[in-house]
């Protein structure tokens, strides 16, 4: 490494130095600096990484430049771009990245450019809390909305009128308690916890139908508005399912450990409370199947497409929201298509196929038919494009996964409780 | 809420403070703004941002939407006028200065947007310093972004607001000390260094753990802005250190490491405590401490591998290059080196394994990373493979996750390719993945392919070079062509693939493969010469540099095989030389040179005319290459002695390349790092030190308190509760007097009633208050009094109560000693167990106050006696409480109705705790308890003398232990031998072997003068014979007790049919059969001693056989369930042979050698 130059010379260790958010278009449109200002020139390097990278999702995460480090993550169209200039885990970074566009979208609706611009003052304070430093100092979602409240409708119309401010009144406690994500004084007069198991099918299925490769991706998403400081308990019918498991860090371990029983006093609102995953392949049941027969001819420059599905392992449940998504070759011009169900969409500058299915009926199979029409005179493609499907079953953890019951100590009253499946299909893909 | 309510008075004393530093501010300012003017200031920076400035006006000309019209109208007006005229903000000027809070705060919100924008706001520096002691939070919060952001720059200006904060870091509200702090710190203003360092050591011993955090936080900032202090700074440092709050010790290892990372001995004396607290640390101060421990364990401990990193190391050379003798060697080395050294591990190097291990589970993938690394470089290499799941699951995270992970998953897979072998479907590629990731998941594949998974990795692969992703194509046939160099036996289908490829219609994919296939070539060309003609021919067609040359260099090198084109092939070649590549240019010269040493007649005016071409070429390196060629192989008078041996140089047999992966010796890194990520050093990496070649002293980590490593959390918290005080100065307990003239803000109201018994309100309100301050543990302790005062209660009421007379004559100062030993036990981590069916009595009187005092009396008589299936149920509340009181807070009250029915999973705890309502006697209950037989052999496990009265005695109950079928139940009987009653008998810290597990039997509340009773634990001895250490507790004393299980207890009988077990020992056979010749002693005459022999040496059944010559026995051990069989043969006069066939071939020798000395007894 060269020496550093002369404006570095004071700055020894620092995590995060800065960080820059530049949207899809190149423009950078906002910028904070935990410690002496880093010019906007640093992140040339990351433009000339973005256009070489062609796709967003192929800028290296890590990029090196003479003095620095940037380290950015994509998300929700923007790059978060930070400077580092030591030693420091990625991970460390990209983690804490994440954790910032999450706390955007859980203060603001949604991460988006705009919506960061409409805020930027409420970014720059929860900038400012979330790290020191550069060293995360609170990064709970609990604490930070204490905090700095976040900006609803309702609120910002009053705050114009009354010019009272977004920032919390009182200070925070919750830093104090032993208990960082969990705030004081939480006060409902409906006493509610809701559990939302989504599995995700993540497979690999090959030309003949046959499994590659397939495992469950569990995530037990919670919302929980109880009043004072509940102690819940969450079991399982059958636990023995989960094999791998990681957790909020309000779950103890050590019960999970010896009792299998989820034991933890919640967050506020809405947290992921566990994400699992079930590898074993015999106990991943792939809810439909796919009959394609995808073919370019040799000559006159057109293709054949014809796919079905029908339903496999769907455990007496409705599959909806079907979609099948197809990346053709670069040389299909146009596809003139028959679906005998729901509707289809050939985008010819992204060369993506959409056949959104709806509902999927035992009794008459959908079908795609008809012909694909190529570029002429390019010699027809090598590869066959493989199938993405989306699909929702509703009413299932298609694992087989059941909660048994949740229990509260620590508080008198009666909270409503409920639990919803749900199964999803993740990277699901069918190779052509 | 003391907080609350200092908030709300806060703004009087602010607006005190307002008057008066506006005062000096504003006095200050008119002193100063002849000097500093807003115009002359900024000068600086501002041609650093002129460019910037203008590229935004450009883009906002041009594009006529740019950045600026997705502002706020409002905001927009605002900047517009900054960029015109940047000078002038006198509208923001005249907003800060107005009265209204409003007008500040919209003024502040605008400067800020303009700060994000990187715009800049430095000439407001003396309007908005004005606001710092604005007694509005949002303002002054802006105003500290603010100046935050141009202290640096402003440096005389910033100075007027250093007195606010001093003021501020004497506040009453922690909060605000932490947040003057923090601000006060944030000012890189050198002038100010003094006053931060004083800030900063005060702070390091404020009474309240959020500052101590701040002041952690601090210090690299002052370390930063003058290295001077670091000598200082190390002090503080070392000071937190000793701090037993988990919220600063994230900090202050990160002040460590960034202040002080050399200056490992600071940490000795600490790393127990980290270790422990480790868990409850926040995500982001775990990943700190985890590498900076990684660090300190290289240092501390020895190599957990280090009789097996030689085996290792020659194994995989094995793999790549076949050196067997070498080899032989090289294991024999070992080996013998193994038996010299036996390899202990340090206990302190256990526990920083077994405190990291759960947080594999962390949601936080920083945190899985950190301690995958933690076990990649400390673990004894059998354990690191538990990483392996937990890494595979950060896969689904987010693609940089994802990228970062299979980075050092790459790295991983070179050293311990077995540990993600089972995972390898996880690696498959998904069409729809980023190029990046696709990339290193094949490299990936490609370490883990071995001959049993080649085939299915190949037809992956297959699908993968029909991708529509040519990057991903070409790197897929290098990976094909790395399988088949290390996998000898697919090199030929390899081959055969990656030659059918070169008909493919991409010309990416052609030359990868011809590259690809020149090295597997060189590998054995001579089998393949039509492989090499097939891509002589191909030479007309591919026009991609790298094939070309490639395809050269094979005719040329093997132009022995194809005698009859290479010739041909040069004479194209030369045609086309002047329009080749460089690269092409430079093998056309070498083949011309090879086939001029093997075919001169053919080639020699070919060979003259290239080098001529290439003697007039633009490119040195050519035309020297061509003189020099020259010089070599055409021999002149002038050719010195060189070109005879031109052929040797020429036609050496070259080595065939080892195609690697480029994550090899990447290791040396520590995993996760950024230096690793890159594959270069980067700056502030502090290097993973070599593991010491002795063992440094481990007592250095021992505390000052001898028995620290015997009881290390107890000390821990011990210390935690001298340092509550710290929580809040005003709220200390520092004595009755304060508290009882503090705010009266004191706890529940039954609490402060019961608290009329105990000695002094005072103190009782006190604690109470310590509850709301949550402190852990701090409940246990809580209940503890509680408990106490209860007892006491019950005593003054009932003064001829049985179970209290021994406490009640020893009085208050026996009462007070008491508490103190039960809190040590109490707080002791692993089992935190107290008595507990006194307890969930006394806070079930708590809760109605009215129960009858009879009830409760004959309760307690109960107590004692039943004892044994009750304690299963409270167990299970009883942890369920005290877990609670680990996060609890003011609010919480025991929930004593509903903590016994808690979803249980093991058997009968529901139906027990029904029992215990009907106040069963242990009558009853008494089948769960198997007595001892005759048959079962008892061991002492504490003798009556060293336990002070106290005999325990252990036996192998053979049963099997319902909670837990992996447990062998251990049943252990106590016996009080004195004549006053022990009570709480539990266990405290296990100190076990990797992966053994306790399930400790409920604690023993009372065992009167004279009693016995029988208790059963369970124990996962892992399979092995290793001793389960622990400590067993009583009130007043704790005993060092070990259970070491015979061999046969470690198993647990099976029932096989005759045909069953021939099958399985079918299974069993080669290593894992031990086979012993004996001679039955003289007392084994039939085959029914024989058996009784066995079985009471062995936990196995018998199996059913036709032949009366031969026994047969079977079981599984308890922890893994492998099969143990066990077959006797007699013959003719008194010999037998013994076979015993099991999977783990340890448990099969020792087996082994039991059972031959019972039979032949």
């Amino acid at each position: 490494m060269p020496v550093l130059d002369i404006t570095l010379k004071d700055n020894a260790l620092i995590m995060i130095h800065s960080l820059f958010l530049i949207n899809n278009a190149g423009d950078l449109f906002l910028e904070k600096h935990w410690k002496s200002v880093i010019s906007r020139s640093v992140c040339d390097y990351f433009f000339e990484a973005r256009e070489k990278a062609v796709e967003p999702d192929n800028v290296p995460p890590v990029i090196r430049t003479p003095h620095h480090y940037l380290i950015n993550i994509y998300r929700e169209k923007i790059f978060f771009v930070s400077v580092i200039q030591t030693e420091v885990p990625p991970l460390f970074v990209i983690e804490f990245l994440h954790r910032v566009a999450e706390t955007f979208q859980d203060y603001f609706g949604e991460c988006s450019e705009s919506t960061i611009k409409d805020n930027v003052v409420i970014v720059y304070e929860l900038l400012e809390e979330m790290l020191d430093n550069g060293f995360p100092l609170a990064t709970e979602s609990n604490i930070l909305k204490e905090l700095i409240r976040p900006p609803t409708i309702l609120r910002s119309m009053v705050n114009t009128i009354t010019g009272s401010s977004n920032v919390g009144e009182t200070l925070p406690t919750g830093q104090l308690s032993t208990i960082p994500w969990r705030r004081a004084g939480v006060k409902y007069t409906n006493n509610e916890a809701y559990f939302d198991v989504v599995e995700e099918i993540d497979a690999i299925l090959d030309k003949s139908g046959t499994t590659v490769f397939a495992e469950i991706q569990g995530v037990i998403d919670a919302c929980v508005k109880l009043s004072g400081m509940p102690d819940l308990t969450l079991s399982f019918m059958n636990p023995r399912l989960l094999d791998d498991v990681s957790f909020h860090p309000c779950v103890r371990y050590k019960r999970w450990e010896s009792e299998r029983v989820i034991s933890f006093v919640p967050p506020d609102g809405n947290f992921q409370l566990m994400s699992y995953h079930i590898s074993a392949q015999n106990l991943v049941a792939i809810p439909v199947y796919v009959k394609q027969n995808i073919s370019f001819f040799e000559t006159g420059s057109s293709g054949r497409l014809d796919i079905t599905v029908g339903p496999k392992q769907t455990m007496g449940k409705t599959v909806e929201g079907l979609v099948v998504t197809v990346h053709m070759p670069k040389v299909v011009l146009s596809a003139n298509l028959n679906a005998t169900q729901g509707t289809y969409n050939y985008d010819p500058v992204t060369k993506i196929l959409v056949w959104d299915i709806g509902k999927l009926n035992p009794q008459k199979l959908p079908n795609l038919k008809g012909s694909l029409s190529l570029q002429s005179g390019a010699p027809k493609p090598e590869e066959n494009p493989s199938l993405n499907i989306d699909l929702k079953i509703q009413q299932l953890a298609i694992s087989g996964l059941k909660v048994n019951r949740l229990d509260m100590y620590g508080e008198k009253y009666k909270p409503f409780k409920g639990v919803k499946y749900v199964t999803k299909a993740g990277k699901f893909q069918v190779r052509t | 809420m003391t907080t609350m309510q200092k908030l709300l008075q806060l703004p009087v004393n602010a607006v005190n403070m307002v008057k008066s530093v506006q005062g000096v501010a504003q006095g200050q300012e008119e002193a100063l703004s002849p000097v500093l003017t807003p115009d002359s200031g900024p000068q600086n920076w501002y041609n650093a941002v002129q460019p910037e400035e203008l590229r935004h006006l450009r883009s906002g000309g041009t594009g006529g939407g740019g950045e600026g019209s997705e502002d706020r109208p409002g905001l927009e007006e605002g900047l517009t006028s900054v960029q015109s005229q940047p000078l002038r903000h006198d509208d923001l000027k005249e907003m800060l200065d107005s009265n209204k809070d409003s007008l500040k705060l919209e003024a502040m919100k605008r400067i800020v947007a303009m700060i994000a924008r990187g715009k800049n706001a430095s000439d407001l520096f003396p309007a908005v310093v004005k606001n710092v002691a604005c007694k509005n939070i949002e303002v002054k919060k802006l105003v500290y972004v603010y100046l935050v952001r141009y202290a640096e720059e402003q440096q005389d200006l910033a100075l007027l607001s250093i007195s606010t904060f001093q003021r501020g870091l004497k506040d009453p509200n922690q909060l605000i000390r932490a947040s003057a702090l923090r601000v006060l710190s944030s000012i890189r203003v050198t002038i100010i260094v003094p006053i931060m360092m004083l800030a900063i050591k005060e702070a390091a011993s404020d009474m309240s753990p959020y500052v101590r955090k701040t002041a952690a936080h601090a210090i690299p900032k002052l370390h930063s802005l003058d290295p001077e202090q670091k000598d200082q700074l190390i002090e503080v440092i070392e000071k937190l250190l000793a701090d037993k709050t988990t919220l600063v010790a994230g900090s202050v290892v990160m002040a460590f490491e960034e202040v002080c990372p050399d200056r490992i001995d600071l940490i000795h004396k600490n790393y127990r405590k980290l270790c422990n607290l480790l868990i409850d640390v926040e995500e982001w101060g775990q990943v700190v401490i985890i590498n900076m421990l990684t660090r300190y364990a290289r240092t501390q401990f020895l190599n957990p591998n280090i009789n097996e990193s030689l085996l290792e190391e020659s194994s995989e050379k094995a793999f790549y290059a076949s050196d067997d003798e070498e080899d032989e060697d090289k294991k024999a080395e070992a080996a013998t080196l193994a038996k010299r050294k036996p390899y202990v591990m340090d206990p302190d190097h256990r526990l920083l394994l077994r405190n990291t291990k759960p947080l594999l589970q962390s949601r936080n993938a920083a945190v899985v990373m950190a301690v995958a690394q933690l076990y990649f470089h400390l673990a004894p290499k059998a354990e690191v493979g538990i990483i392996a799941k937990a890494l595979v699951r950060l896969m689904r995270s987010h693609s940089e996750v994802q990228y970062v992970v299979l980075q050092n998953v790459a790295t991983m897979t070179i050293k311990r390719r077995g540990m993600f072998e089972p995972y390898l479907k996880s690696f498959y590629i998904r069409s729809t993945d980023p190029t990046q990731i696709k990339i290193l998941k094949l490299e990936v594949l490609t370490n883990l392919a071995n001959e049993t998974n080649i085939s299915t990795i190949l037809r992956e692969f297959q699908t993968y070079i029909k991708s529509m992703d040519k990057d991903f194509v070409a790197a897929s046939i290098q990976a094909i062509g790395r399988c088949a160099t290390n996998i000898g036996e697919v090199r030929d289908t390899c081959l055969n693939g990656l030659v059918q490829l070169l008909s493919n219609r991409d010309e990416l994919v052609v030359a990868e493969s011809v590259v690809v296939i020149k090295k597997l070539l060189q590998m054995q060309p001579e089998q393949h010469s039509d492989i090499i003609k097939h891509m002589a021919k191909l030479i007309d067609n591919i026009q991609v540099p790298m094939a070309r040359a490639s395809i050269l260099w094979l005719i040329g090198e093997y132009c022995e095989h194809v005698p009859k084109i290479a010739p041909d092939v040069l004479r194209n070649m030369a045609k086309t030389f002047t329009n080749e590549e460089d690269i092409v240019k430079l093998q056309i010269i070498n083949l011309a040179a090879k086939l001029y040493l093997t075919n001169s007649k053919q080639t020699k005016l070919l060979t003259q005319y290239v080098l001529n071409l290439a003697k007039y070429d633009q490119n040195y390196d050519i035309r020297d290459r061509a003189r020099f060629i020259r010089q070599l192989i055409v021999p002149t008078d002038k050719s010195g002695a060189l070109s005879k041996y031109a052929k040797k140089l020429f036609l050496a047999l070259k080595p065939a390349p080892v195609l690697q992966s480029t994550f090899k010796d990447r290791d040396h890194f520590q995993l996760g790092s950024l230096s690793h990520l890159l594959n270069a050093k980067a700056a502030g990496y502090q290097e993973l030190p070599d593991w010491p070649e002795s063992v440094p002293d481990p007592s250095v980590r021992n505390v000052e308190i001898p028995d620290w490593s015997k009881c290390t959390s107890r000390k821990d918290r011990k210390e935690k509760k001298t340092e509550k005080p710290f929580y809040s100065d005003s709220e200390g307990e520092s004595g009755p007097t304060e508290s009882a003239d503090s705010e009266s803000d004191s706890g529940s109201g039954s609490e402060s009633a019961s608290a009329s018994d105990e000695s002094g309100s005072g103190s009782e309100s006190e604690e109470s208050r310590e509850e709301t301050e949550s402190e852990d543990e701090e409940e246990d302790e809580e209940k503890e009094k509680k408990r106490k005062k209860r007892l006491d209660k019950t005593k003054a009421k009932k003064p001829a109560e049985e179970s209290a007379e021994s406490e009640q004559s020893s009085g208050t100062e026996d009462r007070k000693r008491g508490r103190k030993a039960v809190k040590n036990q109490k707080s002791a981590s692993e089992s935190e167990s107290e008595s507990e069916s006194s307890e969930s009595e006394d806070e079930s009187e708590e809760e109605s106050e009215e129960e009858s005092e009879s009830d409760t009396d004959i309760r307690k008589k109960k107590t004692p006696i039943s004892k044994q299936p009750p304690k299963q149920s409270k167990k299970e509340s009883k942890k369920e409480r005290q877990e609670m009181s680990l996060l609890d807070l003011d609010d919480f009250e025991p929930a004593p109705a509903s903590a016994p029915v808690t979803p249980v999973n093991f058997l009968s705890s529901s139906l027990v705790s029904d029992l215990e309502g009907l106040s069963l006697t242990n009558n009853i209950l008494a089948p769960t308890t198997i007595a001892p037989s005759g048959s079962i052999k008892m061991y002492e496990l504490l003798h009556r003398i060293t336990g002070e009265g106290l005999a325990v005695e252990y036996c192998f109950s053979r049963q099997p232990f319902s909670p837990d079928p992996n447990m062998v139940a251990v049943q252990i009987q106590f016996t009080n031998n004195t004549n006053s009653e022990t009570k709480n008998l539990h266990i405290e810290e296990p100190r076990l072997q990797s992966g053994m597990r306790i399930r400790e039997f409920t604690e023993i509340d009372v065992l009167a003068a004279g009693e016995s009773v029988t208790v059963v634990m369970g124990i996962d001895f892992c399979d092995s014979t290793q001793a389960a250490n622990f400590q067993l507790c009583t009130h007043t004393r704790k005993f060092f007790v070990s259970i070491q299980p015979p061999v046969g207890e470690l198993m647990t009988p099976v029932f096989l049919t005759e045909n069953d077990f021939k099958k399985e020992q079918g299974k069993l056979m080669g290593m894992n059969e031990i086979s012993e010749k004996l001679m039955l002693g003289e007392k084994c005459v039939n085959e029914h001693v024989i058996v009784e022999r066995v079985t009471a040496t062995a936990n196995l059944s018998r199996v059913p056989c036709g032949s009366e010559k031969e026994c047969r026995f079977a079981g599984k051990t308890v922890s893994s369930g492998c099969l143990v069989l066990v077959t006797v043969p007699t013959k003719e006069g008194g010999a037998a042979q013994l076979t015993v066939n099991c999977e783990k071939m340890l448990i099969g020798t020792l087996l082994v050698k039991d059972i031959m000395q019972a039979l032949s007894q």
